[in-house]
């Protein structure tokens, strides 16, 4: 076995465990290369189903086509999608746009959003197949298993993380006493009250993604490629805060060049994202508070 | 490129991060400006760069100053691509330091050789030992704090050694480094002209790669069932990862402990061209052509191989890293391969001690920190196998209040102790329920042996 299956058997082991142990799973889509794979990977280990919801949190200020795209790929594949937004804080215009600092915009927007849709505590809107159109999701389903597309190699606090990842009645993250996870046995036995955060893609990194990608032939989001001018993005968010790359990188496999022997093979890959930026350690600060 | 994980352990302070964090940045893997961007962050806060600030990047672990949690790093030799598990040195965050050893496939174990060996460098040696890492490179660091003193360098060597030889752990090297100064890190420095061996990386790269176990006989623990109703889809799939060998359809199969049997008629896959057999390490799935009932945590094997081993009591190597100590008495869960069962202590052999290696007898229970050889019962037989045959079916969970709180590797299998049914059916009647359930599985007739 080489080391994108290697990857791949290992994730796949870690969603049927988590499928499995929860009663109540869901994954969240973000409609980015990471989350898309994980999609892919789910199909690989249910035999092309997809047997858990996926939750997008919707800031209202993600890229256009994004949405576009996420309503398509799920009508194509039949897949249940359950969308959560903030809509007080937009109402109220508490953005960055509105004035408030990136950061407070994200747990507004992002933190608070995602942790009222899992506990069912928000209204939530779901696809319907039938109309292609977001109607009010009848069920208040909480969520105490949540998959994320998470990658060590994205940022300190995320190298850190556990591959379950227990919070506690709050959302909190403890960093300072993680629980132990030995060889391929996991935290699967859970005090009521907590809840859970899967993570199959610890282990892998941006190129890994984008060799599996190709490998797979897995449909991504076009935004990824430069359509002749020059730009693409490299890791998508909310509009205000992530910036397209300079880059001629047409294809998969143009993209793949570039990070191994091009312009990105020692760039990180979020430095287009102005969030991270504002001083030491303000991710693990928003993923305390159950930031993804 | 294959890729390997490394974990580097060793007392607090010691080095780790330092050696994590020079090796990234000697080798080119940090990404642009990193290595400026805390550079700054230092000067800003007035206080002297470390190496270790790329790596310890949780807020707590830079204002202390110390590791709490492991860290995954990413990183590329000309060989092989490594992700290096920068493991804590505090006894405090052993559990974190052994979440992070048990993934790896060798080990960098650090020694200060100014302040020697520490309580912690024998208990990190001796955990390595029992997560069965037997690729070891032993680097003595700080050695510009001993003027690279060859005499300093080798006491370390032929004491630890010693040390590791008891625990049956054979070093591949011994490295003298300053990881600071990049001393012995990439390539042999003039600093240590009298060592002629291994720089570290070079030690890292002449690591083998995990062996696959696909030589030795089928095996693989049921991870789930399978039934989707979306789309007509008929399939009832048995899922799970084999630990060892290799299947195909047409294979006879039983199921341990329950004797279950059937055929395997496909190999499940998706976005793949058909298949028709799956291997050691694959995340797998097949269909059976008797629709037999079996539990996840059963393990599938070979029609009437013998190699793994059913029992309800086996011997076994144990650390506890729970805050209330494993007793005598109480019952657990265990969880092998996918299996979960209670189980309780039925006699622990002898204590296995970081510091003396002697084996203290007479102990009740197993505290924080500790080893030890003890037997263990299951509630009913399960199917297992030795740690030394099939790493994962021969490893277990100990599971108290909700948490991993222990972990083993299981040493040998012992005789079942449920000798009850010896009266009530005769050896005779016992192979032809066998036989029966064997070739007439659609009679669907009970097994009396449970």
């Amino acid at each position: 076995m080489d080391h994108l299956q290697k990857l791949e058997a290992h994730s796949v082991y870690i969603l049927r465990e988590a499928y499995r142990e929860f009663k109540s799973l869901s994954m969240l889509w973000s409609i980015g290369k990471d989350s898309t794979v994980l999609l892919w990977l789910t199909r690989k280990a249910f035999f092309g189903h997809v047997p858990f919801p996926l939750i997008h949190i919707d800031t209202a200020y993600k890229v256009p086509e994004m949405i576009t795209y996420r309503n398509e790929l799920c009508l194509k594949y039949h897949i249940n999608l359950i969308v959560g937004q903030n809509t007080e804080a937009l109402a109220n215009n508490e953005t960055f746009l509105g004035g408030l600092d990136r950061l407070a915009c994200c747990k507004r927007l992002k933190t608070e959003a995602l942790v009222n849709t899992l506990s069912g505590a928000w209204e939530r809107q779901r696809l319907d197949f039938e109309t292609g159109a977001l109607v009010p999701d009848k069920s208040r389903e909480v969520f105490t298993g949540v998959i994320a597309g998470v990658r060590a190699d994205e940022e300190g606090s995320r190298s850190k993380e556990r591959v379950f990842s227990a919070r506690d009645e709050k959302s909190e993250w403890d960093t300072a006493s993680q629980p132990p996870e030995l060889w391929n046995q996991y935290k699967t036995e859970f005090a009521p009250g907590t809840h859970v955060r899967i993570h199959p893609l610890l282990d892998w990194t941006e190129l890994n993604i984008w060799e599996y990608i190709e490998r797979e032939k897995i449909p991504v989001i076009p935004l990824y490629f430069n359509h002749g001018d020059g730009r693409r993005y490299r890791s998508l968010g909310c509009w205000p805060c992530t910036k397209p790359v300079e880059s001629d990188a047409r294809t998969v496999s143009e993209i793949i060049d570039e990070l191994k022997s091009g312009k990105f093979r020692n760039i990180a890959e979020r430095s287009g994202r102005e969030q991270d930026k504002e001083g030491g350690g303000t991710l693990e600060a928003l993923r305390k508070d159950g930031y993804m | 490129m294959k890729r390997m994980n490394i974990v580097i352990t060793g007392h607090v302070d010691h080095g780790k991060s330092t050696l994590t964090g020079r090796l990234l940045a000697d080798t080119g893997s940090l990404p642009e400006g990193k290595l400026e961007a805390v550079k700054a962050m230092c000067a800003g806060n007035s206080r002297p760069f470390e190496y270790a600030f790329l790596l310890d990047a949780l807020a707590d672990e830079q204002k202390q100053g110390i590791t709490i949690d492991s860290a995954r790093v990413f990183f590329k030799s000309l060989m092989r691509e490594y992700i290096i598990i920068d493991a804590p040195g505090h006894i405090e965050f052993l559990k974190n330091m052994l979440s992070g050893a048990s993934r790896a496939s060798a080990a960098v174990l650090i020694i200060d050789a100014k302040e020697g060996i520490a309580e912690n460098s024998k208990r990190h040696g001796l955990l390595l030992s029992l997560l069965g890492i037997r690729q070891v490179a032993v680097v003595v660091n700080k050695m510009d704090l001993v003027n690279y003193s060859r005499d300093v360098f080798e006491g370390i060597c032929r004491d630890y050694g010693l040390f590791l030889a008891e625990l049956g752990v054979q070093p591949q090297h011994f490295i003298p480094v300053a990881a600071r100064e990049g001393v012995n890190l990439i390539s042999n420095s003039v600093s240590t002209p009298w060592y002629t061996g291994k720089s570290v990386l070079e030690a890292l790269d002449g690591f083998d790669d995990e062996q696959s176990l696909e030589d030795k006989p089928f095996s693989m623990s049921l991870q789930d069932v399978y039934k989707f109703t979306e789309n007509n889809d008929e399939r009832r799939i048995f899922a799970g990862t084999p630990s060892s060998g290799r299947i195909s359809a047409g294979d006879r199969v039983d199921f341990l402990p329950s004797g279950k049997t059937s055929v395997i008629s496909t190999v499940e896959g998706f976005n793949t061209e058909q298949r028709f057999s799956a291997g050691a390490g694959e995340a797998a799935g097949f269909t059976l052509e008797t629709q037999v009932y079996v539990k996840p945590g059963e393990v599938m094997v070979k029609e009437g191989d013998e190699s793994i081993k059913v029992s309800d009591r086996f011997r076994a190597n144990i650390f506890w890293l729970g805050s209330r100590p494993f007793e005598t008495g109480k019952e657990y869960k265990l969880k092998i391969g996918c299996a979960k069962v209670s189980g309780t202590i039925e006699k622990i052999e002898k204590l296995i001690d970081a510091q003396s290696l002697e084996k203290e007898t007479d102990r009740k229970g197993i505290r924080r920190h500790e080893a030890a050889t003890l037997l263990l019962k299951t509630s009913a037989p399960i199917a297992f196998d030795t740690f030394d045959a099939n790493e994962p079916l021969g490893r277990f969970v100990i599971i108290d209040d909700y948490n991993i709180a222990g972990g083993g590797i299981i040493l040998d299998a012992l005789e079942k102790s449920s000798v009850k049914r010896i009266g009530v059916y005769s050896n005779q009647e016992i192979e032809l329920n066998r036989f029966i359930r064997k070739h007439y599985p659609h009679w669907e007739c009970r097994s009396i042996e449970e």
